[in-house]
């Protein structure tokens, strides 16, 4: 074993699980209130009839989507900034301070999920037959239990594709994070996080082990997410 | 429509801008099955949505009676003009969607009862909410339903296992569990093979004949309108063109449209050539007796296929020369095009495949068998 290889050994047994954790908690927070937001928000864009309503309110559950991450997170500093309306009433009233927490991560990544969630969630309830839901009107069942029993459980495959994709993108949630939690060790650097500042200080190595965790996670939660899916639909045929 | 002897169960007066024309539609009917015959895309969906509040119409007024009450007991479900519009919840109407609409998620036995847990929403005549049924009852109503549809045994199936009767008698039962003031029926047989058509007739003709309340069923299938509906209402671009008892509209249809809707396809215009005389334009110029007397506002006549018959020489009235026809061969008819452009069909084995013979050189038609139809 040469100088080299006992170095990166050396490093390996040094290696800073904490931002595996943080990401964990954050990721695994975030999917669960994003799913529940996304889902209700289709749910109520779905029922409005007033189309330019729809049109105006769809365009502002989106717009995380597609403006850039930085230019999200800056909103979102605008937002919950210690001296900016939201931050100060949280300080203010629960002495909680918001940006640069590791609640702002969960913040960051509910934000840049959720347009995935919810577009997954109306289209998936789009895709319900219309006479289903004119059916279950007919025959007296209440727009909750509509809601429930025909609308949710016949769009689950569409659902939980939703549910993968807000996952993965709050996961790998890297510009808005870094504008309203930062990038600090063991408080707010998530995995991404990690990865850049790793590579930002030239050791490769630790990166790579990052990246690797990554990958891995992500994988398997797809397709755990998939499989569930699958089973869903081969119980009815 | 008046149906007389029989007291107005449903009154319908409803208008609504479409896309692409507007509906008027008005009627009223009574127990039993009032059939909308009309074209594809002419109002006849929208009429049924609108009664079980699925649209809105842009005016008019919607109402229910139970039956026995003749005054008492009304219960407006739409009125533009007193601002009622119930939600679909509180109809109580029971709708047959054409693709059946069973939820794919539950089996036949939820889908029944699916209905059922729900009546908090129902309001009763007089607007009172009634009580919600037990799990006894619920129970009793399911079983009641699955023998009565014969689908013991299937139970626990999903709509997606079920062929297409079994889907239709689960979407019965699930409407009828749920005890409607009113049936709708929206092409009940369009997404069924011809094959199984015949015998869901047959079993929806027995469920209309025992339903006590109004059914109102949409079709664009005359066979269908004739045999399941009491009462007729022809219906084309969102305008009522005649209604009336389904036998007399199809003996008499008095319209062009009327005709072409309950199956004529021979219509020609004419020239009045006298009182009982006209001379058919579209069929070069054949003169024809007819049974009635042609008034001013007769501007064509038809002739049903089935009424063309053959005979053996061109002596006497009536008398139509085949000529020179264009023969099609069906697995159990020939379509015979005559050369003066009448249509006419001679019934068939399926191990013939040979013509000769079986077309004459003439044929008649009876005047009485003669349509004289209006231009709308």
């Amino acid at each position: 074993m040469g100088p080299t290889a006992l170095q990166q050994e050396a490093k390996a047994e040094n290696m800073d699980w904490s931002p595996i954790w943080i990401s964990m908690k954050t990721a695994s927070l975030s999917i669960f209130i994003t799913f529940f937001l996304g889902i209700l928000a289709a749910w109520a864009v779905v029922l409005i009839r007033d189309g330019r309503l729809k049109m105006i309110l769809d365009g502002i559950l989106t717009l995380p989507l597609v403006l850039p991450p930085t230019v999200a997170g800056f909103f979102l500093l605008y937002l919950f900034g210690v001296k900016r309306p939201l931050g100060k009433f949280f300080l203010d009233f629960f002495s909680i301070k918001i940006a640069f927490s590791w609640g702002a991560t969960v913040i960051a990544a509910v934000t840049m999920s959720f347009p995935l969630m919810y577009r997954s969630a109306r289209g998936a309830f789009e895709q319900v037959d219309p006479n289903l839901t004119a059916a279950a009107r007919t025959l007296g069942m209440s727009e909750w239990e509509i809601f429930r029993k025909v609308l949710l459980a016949n769009a689950i495959p569409g659902v939980v594709s939703g549910g993968v994709l807000a996952f993965a993108r709050g996961l790998g949630e890297f510009g808005a994070t870094a504008m309203i939690a930062g990038n600090i060790a063991g408080k707010t650097r998530t995995l991404p996080m990690a990865v850049y500042s790793e590579v930002a200080a030239g050791n490769m190595d630790a990166a790579n082990q990052y990246v690797l965790v990554i990958v891995v996670i992500a994988l398997i939660s797809v397709m755990l997410m998939n499989w569930a899916a699958m089973r869903t639909e081969n119980r009815r045929r | 429509m008046e149906n007389s002897g029989n007291e107005a169960l449903l009154e319908v007066d409803i208008r609504k801008k479409l896309k692409e024309f507007s509906l008027e539609i008005r009627f009223s009917c009574g127990r039993g099955c009032l059939g909308i015959l009309g074209p594809s895309g002419c109002g006849k969906s929208m009429t049924l949505k609108s009664i079980a509040g699925i649209v809105t119409p842009d005016e008019g007024r919607i109402a229910l009676r139970a039956p026995g009450m003749r005054e008492t007991g009304e219960q407006i479900l739409f009125h533009k003009a007193q601002k009622i519009n119930l939600k679909p919840q509180e109809r109580r109407v029971g709708y047959l969607f054409q693709n059946y609409a069973l939820f794919p998620n539950m089996t036949v036995e939820e889908n029944i009862r699916s209905g059922l847990s729900s009546h908090a929403q129902r309001k009763g005549f007089g607007g009172g909410k009634e009580k919600p049924m037990s799990r006894e009852q619920q129970n009793a109503r399911v079983d009641e339903m699955i023998n009565r549809f014969q689908l013991s045994g299937l139970e626990n199936r999903y709509p997606g296992q079920l062929s297409g009767g079994q889907q239709q008698r689960t979407a019965l039962a699930r409407i009828l569990a749920y005890e409607p003031q009113v049936l709708l029926l929206d092409e009940p047989f369009s997404a069924m093979d011809t094959y199984l058509r015949e015998g869901l007739r047959l079993e929806l003709a027995k469920v209309l004949s025992s339903y006590e309340g109004a059914s109102v069923m949409v079709t664009h299938d005359r066979d269908e309108a004739y045999q399941l509906c009491d009462y007729l209402l022809l219906l084309d671009n969102g305008r009522v063109l005649t209604a009336g008892r389904t036998r007399e509209i199809f003996q008499d249809p008095g319209t062009c449209q009327a005709a072409r809707l309950t199956g004529c396809k021979n219509i020609s215009s004419i020239e009045r050539l006298g009182a009982h005389q006209v001379r058919a334009l579209d069929w070069d110029g054949l003169v024809l007796t007819v049974e009635k007397e042609v008034g001013p506002e007769i501007t064509s006549i038809g002739i049903r296929a089935h009424d063309l018959e053959p005979v053996s020489d061109g002596e006497g009235i009536n008398r139509i020369p085949v000529g020179n026809p264009s023969v099609t061969e069906m697995p159990f008819e020939w379509y015979v095009t005559l050369e003066n452009g009448l249509w006419w069909k001679v019934e068939k084995t399926i191990h013939t495949h040979s013509s000769a013979g079986v077309i004459p050189e003439w044929l008649v038609v009876q005047p009485e068998a003669v349509l004289l139809l209006r231009d709308e």
